[in-house]
């Protein structure tokens, strides 16, 4: 989002104590050898001062990982990953950050501007050193005991709402994250998540008591933490009976990151009669244009609707990484309990992107819908990949996909890959799909109106996708527009 | 400078299956400032294809000639260059654009060519209340401005579309290609006064027709007839009612 002076505040302060709690950490872990073993597990549980249960589950998690290997029905190519030849616990390093915004590429600020993101919001994201010292009138206030970060916890504790670090959650509600850590997306789940169980360092935890509306959108404030994601996040949030909250994830802005592989667990679970909304945007380094460099994404996201009439959505824009590799999933089990997955793909230049969602239909009445609109351009190659599945309990279950693909040039690929499996007769399960490319027509009918070609590839895309951005929180919306506008620049002509 | 649009020796090709075809045979053609002119033709003689080389589509080729307009080499400038500069084409066949708000279109459309012409850009506000203006004007639901730009839209409301979208965009040179194909009496009649409304010293129009009937309701100034790519007779409202009467045949003899 466009900063709002609040938001800035918060990043300050929350930009400088990562930083400052990193040094201090930190030092002796950029010591820690390379490689993953038992030692690397203990050691991280061991920084994270957690109690024995964590570092049970997680020796569990690892030596479960050992006997996997990585799944290879995605359609997706790279060489392999040398999982001994990473650092497992990359916390932010002391390192010399640009002294100025002069030092940046100047490829990255061209981005920053047309997103428009105001000049100390993109010092802050590519942290230029002292950024959050330049404004005294701010420092000030966020040393004073107002300050937004502040407020936000205070607002959120008044209303009961927990939302904190996990790595906090594990010491300071032991008891919650015990009852659902691991209960949605299981430890052995998959390769990626018993890696990602194994050695996770940091994510968010949310706890909404029963009854209560979250009373904001927790987005700004991860955000803020963003900037120091690792590579192994862990997130877990909880809707008690009647609660409703809004989860935002991600950033606009273009994130780079030395790591390649990330592998991130998100678990969502919803109560009786509860609502959790989770939006993604990703736009991590895609690598350059020759497809060298890039991010990794192999993420596993779960939510489980275990009480009656709960209700999960899902909405990703993913315009970023080399490679995403993701399905945020439903299971649903309570009775007339709603599944939702709206998404955008966007992939340029070489990215690839196998992603969709699974929906699970266990109890009776239950409805899912999936809207999936994928965009290739370049010579990138994307799939969607969906699994609808009615259990015999799930009498009159009813499922709703869309899948639109918009091919732009000759050279790229997408391909759409259903998986349905009904066990019970009554159920209604509907798929339509779409491929088409974006029309000279169009585009000259839009450039005889004014528009340049990449605003007409921008203004053509975005309607192609409407269905899917109406879903986000209106501020991030404007944003994620201009995003895919800007995902797609010389994919034309 | 009288002549505003000024066409030498046109010639343009289109790729048919691998095999150039050539379409415009050197064609001229001069549309002083202010005048409406009309071009008339039978099935295949060009006239779409002078619209749309006009606009600047790149399907075709231009291979001799020249088109200047207001002193500009008209053929050098992108479509949207040419849209700022005031080059407006009205389309036969409306383009779908599937999820684009129309007001979000038009409002877009609108700005990006009062910027590109050192134009104050209109906020949201200011611009639904001339879009509703415009609309009310042209006999078109509100509700137009709200849908996705042609989807859906009858033949007649595309029509309206492309004429609300020229009289927002004022044009200096509106190019109408085929706009009353389609259109019932009264659809004409309204399409007919939005574009008679914006006549005056500084517009000048190129209207492509098929039948008299819409130059008894925007009479121009002069009537061009065109067969084989090239113009081959040029008179004043007289030669359209004569056309209507006894068709093309003698001005084709007269060319042969």
């Amino acid at each position: 989002m466009p900063a709002v002076s609040e938001t800035r505040e918060a990043v300050e302060k929350l930009a400088r104590s990562n930083y400052e709690w990193g040094f201090e950490t930190n030092v002796e872990m950029d010591l820690a050898p390379k490689g993953l073993n038992e030692d690397i597990v203990r050691l991280i549980s061991a920084r994270k001062k957690e109690p024995q249960w964590m570092l049970d589950w997680r020796l569990k998690a690892f030596r479960a990982w050992q006997d996997m290997s990585e799944p290879d029905w995605a359609k997706i190519r790279h060489p392999p990953i040398d999982y001994q030849d990473a650092h497992y616990f990359a916390q932010p390093k002391k390192k010399s950050g640009p002294k100025s915004l002069d030092e940046v590429d100047p490829e990255l600020l061209r981005t920053y501007e047309k997103l428009g993101i105001p000049l100390h919001e993109q010092e802050m994201l590519v942290g230029v050193e002292g950024a959050g010292q330049k404004t005294p009138v701010a420092v000030d206030a966020v040393f004073d005991s107002v300050s937004v970060a502040t407020t936000f916890r205070k607002t959120l504790a008044e209303a009961g709402v927990i939302f904190c670090p996990i790595s906090e959650a594990i010491i300071e509600h032991p008891e919650l994250v015990k009852k659902y850590l691991g209960t949605v997306v299981p430890v052995a789940d998959n390769f990626f998540s018993a890696l990602n169980s194994a050695v996770f360092t940091d994510g968010s935890f949310v706890y909404v008591p029963k009854g209560v509306r979250c009373p904001m959108e927790l987005s700004t404030y991860f955000r803020i933490n963003a900037r120091n994601t690792g590579q192994f996040e862990r997130t877990l949030i909880i809707a008690e009976d009647q609660a409703t909250v809004s989860y935002l994830e991600g950033c606009t802005a273009p994130q780079r990151d030395e790591n390649q592989l990330h592998a991130a667990v998100v678990e969502l679970v919803a109560m009786e009669d509860a609502f959790i909304k989770y939006s993604t945007v990703q736009n991590w380094y895609p690598g350059d244009e020759n497809g060298k460099g890039g991010i990794y994404n192999f993420v596993t996201k779960r939510g489980i609707c275990k009480g009656d009439r709960a209700r999960i959505s899902w909405t990703q824009v993913e315009t970023g990484s080399a490679i995403t590799w993701k399905y945020p999933s439903c299971i649903l089990a309570g009775k007339g309990s709603v599944g939702e997955f709206y998404s955008v793909a966007v992939t340029n230049g070489h990215q690839q992107a196998d992603t969709g969602t699974k929906m699970i239909h266990l109890a009776p009445d239950t409805r899912s819908t999936i809207v999936a609109k994928t965009i290739s351009a370049g010579q990138s190659d994307s799939t969607y990949r969906g699994l609808v599945r009615m259990q015999p309990k799930a009498r009159n279950g009813r499922n709703f996909t869309q899948c639109d693909s918009l091919l732009i040039g000759d050279q790229c690929g997408a391909h759409t890959v259903p998986y349905i499996e009904s066990r019970n007769m009554s159920v209604r399960i509907e798929h339509e799909a779409t491929t088409s490319k974006i029309s000279e027509d169009q585009l000259f009918y839009c450039r005889s109106r004014g528009f340049s070609e990449e605003e007409a590839v921008g203004l053509i895309v975005n309607g192609f996708c409407r269905e899917v951005l109406k879903e986000l929180p209106m501020e991030f919306a404007v944003e994620a527009q201009k995003l895919l506008q800007i995902s797609l620049e010389g994919s034309v002509g | 400078m009288s002549d505003f649009l000024k066409i030498e020796g046109l010639k343009a090709q289109i790729d048919a299956d691998g095999t150039p075809k050539e379409i415009l045979k050197g064609l001229d053609l001069t549309i002083p400032k202010g005048e409406v002119h009309a071009i008339m033709g039978p099935n295949g003689s060009g006239k779409s294809t002078l619209s749309y080389v006009l606009a600047g589509r790149e399907d075709y080729e231009v291979t001799g000639g020249s088109a200047h307009f207001k002193g500009q080499d008209l053929l050098e400038l992108e479509p949207e260059e040419r849209a700022a500069l005031g080059v407006f084409l009205a389309f036969q066949s409306p383009v779908e654009l599937p999820g684009v708000n129309n007001a979000n279109f038009l409002r877009t459309a609108v700005n990006a060519v009062r910027k590109a012409r050192g134009e104050e850009e209109l906020d949201a506000v200011s611009f639904l209340k001339l879009a509703r203006e415009e609309t009310s004007r042209l006999s078109m639901s509100g509700e137009m401005l709200k849908r996705a730009v042609n989807v859906g839209f009858s033949g007649g409301e595309k029509k309206r579309n492309e004429v609300l979208q020229m009289r927002l965009l004022k044009p200096s040179l509106a190019i109408l290609d085929e706009t009353d194909s389609g259109l019932d009496i009264d659809a004409l009649r309204i399409v007919a006064e939005g574009v008679n409304s914006l006549r005056g010293p500084d517009f000048s129009s190129l209207v492509i027709t098929h039948h008299q009937r819409l130059l008894e309701y925007i009479v121009p100034d002069r009537v061009h007839v065109m067969a084989h790519g090239r113009i081959i007779h040029s008179g004043g409202p007289e030669v359209a009612t004569l056309l209507e009467k006894q068709g093309y045949k003698q001005f084709l003899e007269a060319a042969a």
